[in-house]
């Protein structure tokens, strides 16, 4: 048995928990305002909100609805439009979209509408930004997006001036939400679910935003396990060794830790270009390194700062180097069972700089066509070790080992660099696919190694 | 003036489109069975295992159709499911109807097919050589380029490609058939066509029209998409539905529906043009291969409008092009606002930029030493009324132009690895169906005893505020408040025969339409106001809801007039049909008058090119449009920023990347990328020209639907510019879309240099 508040009424359903959230809430709630645009969190048209207690607090995200399973939605608020509809009037966000004619053919308002409703409820600043980047994760195809702009720019004004209160009291006293949302916070703390043992033989679900993309009719035919029910609490440590990050963390909560922040500013600029707040909100840090995409950016990321990783089962535990736990395509040192539990950042990582770099088709919400990252420990104008990983370049993200190798006691100069671009080419086989052509990658990886000294070192 | 009508359920998620309309119990789902060959004949089919899968109803073929297994709309080149052959990857064969998707998809997995491979042709200029097109080729005149060719200083041959584009309408397609009594069969379809649906539907059932009912409330965005295409999908409800007796639903899911669609047509041209001295254009020749795909489709007529547009906005004297519709092994490529006239003018913008940069100067300067003046021919015949000067000079004015110039040229002197570029899209675009006959449409208008007013017609609402428009010339003619007019459903038991939505002339037309009717009615309730008022009609006027006499409100309001004049016995409904004059065009000659009027427009373009990384972000749009004078401006304001983002789109980041057998590699929204938020101009800034020569269109409000997405070429010649200022030698293929591969391969002289 699943149970959660939908909008305002508590839920007990036997329905298979591997069915995205969507289904429920359209076919078996018949909620018909949330949309489907594609199935893959690609649009944002299934947008809704997930409220959860974290550390005692209620805290909402948005994510899409077509990539969330109906298990993790166990214990939680689940917003769809028809939460936040007021009786016979729109609330200012539905006001503002209207005014400035944000809406075309509609089909993608709602997504909009719900993201904006997700701004409302985690305003950080005041500034206009912050309200664009929680649409980000959404596709309109009718109004070329000034409209939706202006609107945003309309909300931020309204929202500003409501300053008192916790989170959630300024979000219902601004009118982005309705006033039961003052109750959730009880009402889900009564909420009691007891969890089912059951005997699991199908998939390790994080986030489900690759399983659901890639498995999406396979993962309703078995039991899976459902390992990332509840945001974890307590993301990152920091230990003797290093940094220890929880493998559930999400993409958001990585990118908002101060210490992730304090040590690799770059996280922020990655942050950003790492698919959408939606996506970001539910993807966890665990999902992108086992998924093994050859282009996952956290892979890349982790390579370069020399992570490790421990991989827990009923045989124990284990810790491997990121490096060695890639083996082939999609192949992994890692059996079925092993969940990965943590992700450990050397100390040593901390002392150097980095830097990340992503070109894809479309700049935002797109897999990249190559990405690279780049950790580099100065020993004053010559470089103590340096290590640059890359994707899209092989079956697996990698790092360019001869490449480091070569740059460890040169000094940073123009021909370093243009000797490391070319060396970089000799060690790596991509293939031509949707995202380029052998040789715009090959092109792309020098032009990537370039631009991370450009960014660290202001040369090229 | 009114926001769109649809405003307040679009916010709060009550619209209702297909996907949400209430299923009757008993309803079934569908799912299509379709080719992963893109051309072969089919050897063997065996779909015994899928039909006695538990929850299948039924597994339908070709030789269960009971009609004509037939959906070309122009050309009966195209089976509804394949018969022995298959001629595209994507090509139903079979429908799976199931008590759920789940099973349906289930039961796919258990058809078994062998095929024997043909050779497949993907290259409209293999196409070509082999001589296979979809229909006969055309060929446009006008002066002799032959006799030109001779008086040109300056002469320039190329090749330009453009690709296709996905609609990418947000809600896919799909369709809910339900069965009635007698054989009558109830049809809700996401189209912009419901005609093109009820006779599809009709043919393959093998009914009279009359037993079709099509009903169409709105769509998630159509772009052309469901022009045509909708068929299908009601057509294979439809089928099912009549085989299995009961309600049969098929909303395709993203991927389905991207690779069994067709597209925007990718072109591959070749041209030439010719200068003299002072840079007029004298002459122009050009081929255009339209990579038709497998089926005619909107093919033809799509062919056509590339060449109606092949000299875009320029006066050139003498032109000479031919346009070949290709057959190809891909799904049949379809109707997408501007319905081949952007691939027209990007190969003439392609000609001038071309020549400019072999002769050393700014494009601009041929561009605007030959914009069409009023009294001008274009290569039809028709006449010129132009405004394409006034919007040029209006442009150049209120967005500085010169000072855009020598700031960007200052920047570029000042960054090395950074560099702007610019250029201006300046774009004419011709309104009417070209295919005479469609220029037609029909409305009903009741009013009811209340006063209130329910209007029908043969507009489909996708998003465009057609429907708005439609209240708004209906309230305004009979002198009442919105508020009191309800548009209704796209039906075609309401009106018939209606042309699809489709060309930019859905509002003109209708429009007209429904003015007809109201003034019908109005005619009649002037009698019945001068008659209980004892006063001459000519006296009366009709404002805001009140009957005035001479300008003084009377006793009199409308409510109590509506009452009055039913009681009387008068009729207060009216069916009224509109056709616009003078519009003809014979293709034995290839001239006429096929266009109601043209609109015209001048967009610029500054975007910041990061050479390192080849990725650009677009800096401004800065747009001076002729909109007329625009009946309502926040409607014709959303219509070109989307349009011109659109366009942008097309011209960039969306590329269709097709393999040699003939399969959509970019398949998913994961690899086909549209604009998102912050791909759009910085600064998009978009001002009417509010221009008063008389034309056809509703109100003297210009339509708007297709012309702005053209604006969207000058993204790709800006980011062109840009890569020419860093690296001046490179060479750069015309071949839109400008991804960040093309970009930087560019940049770093991949293509060669000059
Ligand atoms: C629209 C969209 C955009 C995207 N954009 C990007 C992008 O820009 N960059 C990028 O790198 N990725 C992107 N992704 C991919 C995806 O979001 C990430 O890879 C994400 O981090 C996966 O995490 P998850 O928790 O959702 O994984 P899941 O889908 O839950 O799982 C992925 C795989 O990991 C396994 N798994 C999950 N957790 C564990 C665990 N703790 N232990 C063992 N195995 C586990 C699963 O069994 C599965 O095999 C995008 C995805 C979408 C849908
Ligand atoms: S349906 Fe497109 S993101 Fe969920
Ligand atoms: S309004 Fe149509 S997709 Fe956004």
């Amino acid at each position: 048995m699943i149970s959660f508040i939908l909008n305002n009424k508590i839920i007990h359903t036997l329905t298979n928990p591997a069915t995205p959230l969507l289904d429920f809430i359209r076919y078996e709630s018949n909620l018909k305002g949330t949309k489907i645009g594609c199935r893959e969190g690609d649009c944002g048209a299934c947008t809704i909100l997930v409220g959860e207690i974290i550390n005692d607090k209620l805290s909402y995200r948005s994510v899409t609805s077509c990539l969330f399973p109906l298990a993790n939605a166990v214990g939680k608020h689940i917003v769809t439009i028809e939460g936040i509809n007021r009786e016979g009037a729109l609330n200012p966000i539905q006001e503002a979209m209207s005014n400035q004619n944000a809406t075309q053919c509609g089909f993608c308002t709602v997504g909009f509408v719900m993201s904006l409703t997700g701004y409302a409820l985690n305003k950080k600043g005041h500034e206009k930004e912050e309200a664009i980047a929680s649409i980000d994760g959404n596709i309109c195809r009718c109004t070329g997006y000034k409209s939706i702009e202006k609107a945003a720019g309309d909300i931020v004004n309204h929202c500003n001036a409501f300053a008192e209160g916790s989170k959630i009291e300024r979000a219902i006293a601004c009118g982005a939400v309705p006033a039961y949302f003052q109750g959730i916070e009880d009402t889900l703390k009564e909420l009691t679910n007891t969890k089912e043992d059951i005997e699991a033989n199908g998939w390790t679900i994080g986030g489900g935003t690759d399983l659901y993309v890639q498995k999406h009719d396979e993962l309703l035919d078995v039991k899976n396990e459902f390992i990332s029910q509840q945001l974890v609490h307590e993301p990152i440590k920091i230990t003797d060794s290093g940094i220890e990050l929880d493998g559930r963390c999400t993409v958001t909560q990585f990118v908002n830790e101060p210490l992730i922040m304090e040590h690799f500013p770059c996280v922020k600029g990655l942050g950003v270009l790492v698919s959408s707040t939606p996506i970001r909100n539910m993807a966890t840090l665990a999902g992108n390194l086992v998924n093994a995409s050859p282009i996952g950016d956290m892979s890349i990321l982790f390579l370069a700062l020399n992570a490790s990783i421990e991989l827990t089962s009923a045989q124990g535990i284990r810790s491997v180097s990121l490096s060695q736990f890639y083996q082939g395509y999609k192949k992994l040192d890692k059996t079925k069972e092993e969940i990965l539990t943590k992700i450990l950042i050397p100390k040593r990582a901390t002392l150097g700089s980095v830097n990340f770099e992503k070109v894809s088709k479309r700049t935002w919400l797109d897999i990249a066509s190559v990405n690279s990252a780049f950790w580099i420990e100065l020993d004053g104008n010559n470089i103590k070790e340096a290590r640059i990983s890359a994707g899209g370049v092989g079956p697996t993200p990698a790092i360019l080992t001869q490449t480091s190798t070569f740059l460890k006691g040169k000094n940073i100069s123009s021909q370093t660099i243009s000797e490391a671009c070319e060396m970089a080419q000799n060690e790596v086989s991509p293939i031509s696919d949707a995202r380029g052509t052998v040789e715009y990658k090959k092109l792309l990886l020098s032009q990537l190694i370039k631009a991370h000294f450009l960014e660290l070192f202001g040369i090229v | 003036m009114i926001s769109n009508i649809d405003t307040y359920s679009h916010v709060r998620g009550e619209s209702i489109y297909l996907d949400d309309i209430p299923l009757q119990v008993g309803t079934l789902f569908a799912k299509v069975f379709d080719s992963t060959v893109a051309h072969a004949h089919i050897k063997h089919l065996d779909i015994s295992k899928a039909k006695n899968y538990p929850g299948v109803r039924a597994v339908i073929i070709h030789s269960d159709i009971t009609g004509e297994n037939q959906i070309g709309g122009i050309i009966p080149d195209e089976p509804l499911l394949a018969e022995n052959m298959v001629d595209f990857i994507g090509m139903p064969i079979a429908i799976v109807v199931a008590e759920n998707e789940h099973i349906a998809k289930k039961a796919l997995k258990l058809i078994e097919i062998e095929y024997e491979p043909l050779p497949i042709i993907v290259d409209p200029r293999e196409a070509h050589r082999q001589g296979k097109y979809l229909s006969t080729p055309r060929h446009f005149n006008l002066g002799d380029t032959e006799i030109a060719w001779s008086n040109c200083a300056h002469i320039f041959e190329g090749k330009a490609e453009s690709g296709g584009q996905e609609h990418l309408y947000i809600e896919t397609q799909g369709a809910y058939a339900v069965p009635g009594e007698n054989g009558f069969i109830k049809v809700y379809s996401s189209t912009q066509g419901p005609t093109a649906v009820q006779k599809t539907v009709s043919r393959v059932l093998g009914k009279p029209m009359h037993q079709v009912e099509v009903d169409t409330t709105r769509l998630g965005g159509g772009f052309g998409g469901k022009e045509d295409q909708a068929s299908t999908w009601g057509a294979m409800c439809a089928v099912a539905a009549h085989i299995t007796k009961s309600p049969v639903k098929y909303s395709l899911d993203r991927m389905e529906d991207m690779r069994m669609t067709g597209k925007r047509h990718p072109y591959s041209s070749d041209y030439k043009i010719g200068l003299d001295k002072d840079l007029n254009i004298i002459a122009y020749e050009a081929q255009y291969y339209q990579n038709g795909g497998a089926a005619a489709d909107l093919s033809p007529a799509i062919l056509e409008r590339t060449l109606f547009h092949a000299t875009n906005t320029y006066n050139i004297p003498n032109v000479k092009t031919s346009a070949y519709p290709c057959k190809t092994n891909l799904p049949p490529n379809t109707a997408f606002r501007g319905f081949g006239g952007p691939q027209g003018m990007f190969v003439i913008e392609t000609a001038i930029v071309q020549a400019a940069e072999a002769l050393g100067i700014e494009p601009h300067v041929i561009q605007h030493k030959n914009l069409l003046k009023t009294g001008d021919e274009f290569p039809y015949g028709q006449k010129v009324v132009s405004e394409a000067i006034e919007c040029w000079t209006e442009a150049e004015t209120q967005f500085n132009f010169q000072e855009k110039i020598k700031s960007i040229e200052a920047f570029n002197n000042k960054n090395q690895l950074i560099k702007k570029g610019y250029a201006i899209m300046p774009i004419c675009f011709g309104i009417s169906f070209t295919k005479t006959m469609l220029n037609q449409a029909r409305s009903l208008v009741h009013v009811y005893t209340d006063g209130s007013v329910l209007i029908t017609t043969g507009a489909v609402e996708m998003g465009q505020g057609v429907n708005t428009k439609m209240v708004q010339v209906a309230a305004k003619t009979l002198g009442i408040d919105e508020s009191f007019v309800k548009i209704n459903s796209t039906n075609t038991f309401r009106i018939a025969n209606t042309s699809p939505t489709a060309a930019s002339a859905t509002a003109d037309l209708n429009g007209k339409a429904v003015e007809i009717a109201c003034n019908k009615i109005k005619e009649r309730l002037l009698i019945s106001a001068a008659e209980d008022l004892g006063v001459s009609e000519s006296d009366i006027a009709f404002v805001k809801n009140e009957i005035y006499i001479n300008g003084e409100k009377s006793k009199l309001s409308w409510k109590d007039l509506i009452f009055s004049t039913y009681a009387k016995r008068v009729s207060l409904s009216e069916h009224a049909h509109y056709t616009p004059p003078d519009i003809h065009f014979d293709t034995n000659t290839e001239k006429g008058h096929p266009f109601a009027y043209h609109v015209f427009g001048t967009s610029i373009f500054e975007i910041t090119l990061d050479c390192i990384r080849g990725r650009y972000t677009v800096d401004s749009a800065q747009v001076i449009h002729d909109a007329g004078q625009t009946m309502n401006e926040k409607i014709d304001l959303g219509q070109c920023e989307g349009a011109l983002v659109q366009g942008m789109g097309w011209m960039t980041m969306e590329e269709l990347i097709y393999d040699k057998e003939g399969r959509l590699r970019s398949n998913a929204l994961s690899t086909y990328k549209v604009p998102d938020i912050y791909s759009v101009p910085k600064d998009l800034d978009i001002r009417f020209l509010k221009t008063e020569k008389t034309n056809l269109a509703i109100l003297q409000s210009k339509a708007v639907g297709e012309p702005p997405l053209m604006y969207g070429i000058g993204a790709y010649f800006a980011i062109r510019n840009a890569i020419k200022a860093f690296n001046p030698k490179a060479l750069v293929p015309f071949d839109a879309p400008a991804t960040h591969e093309k970009i930087l391969l560019a940049l770093y002289g991949k293509y060669g240099e000059i």
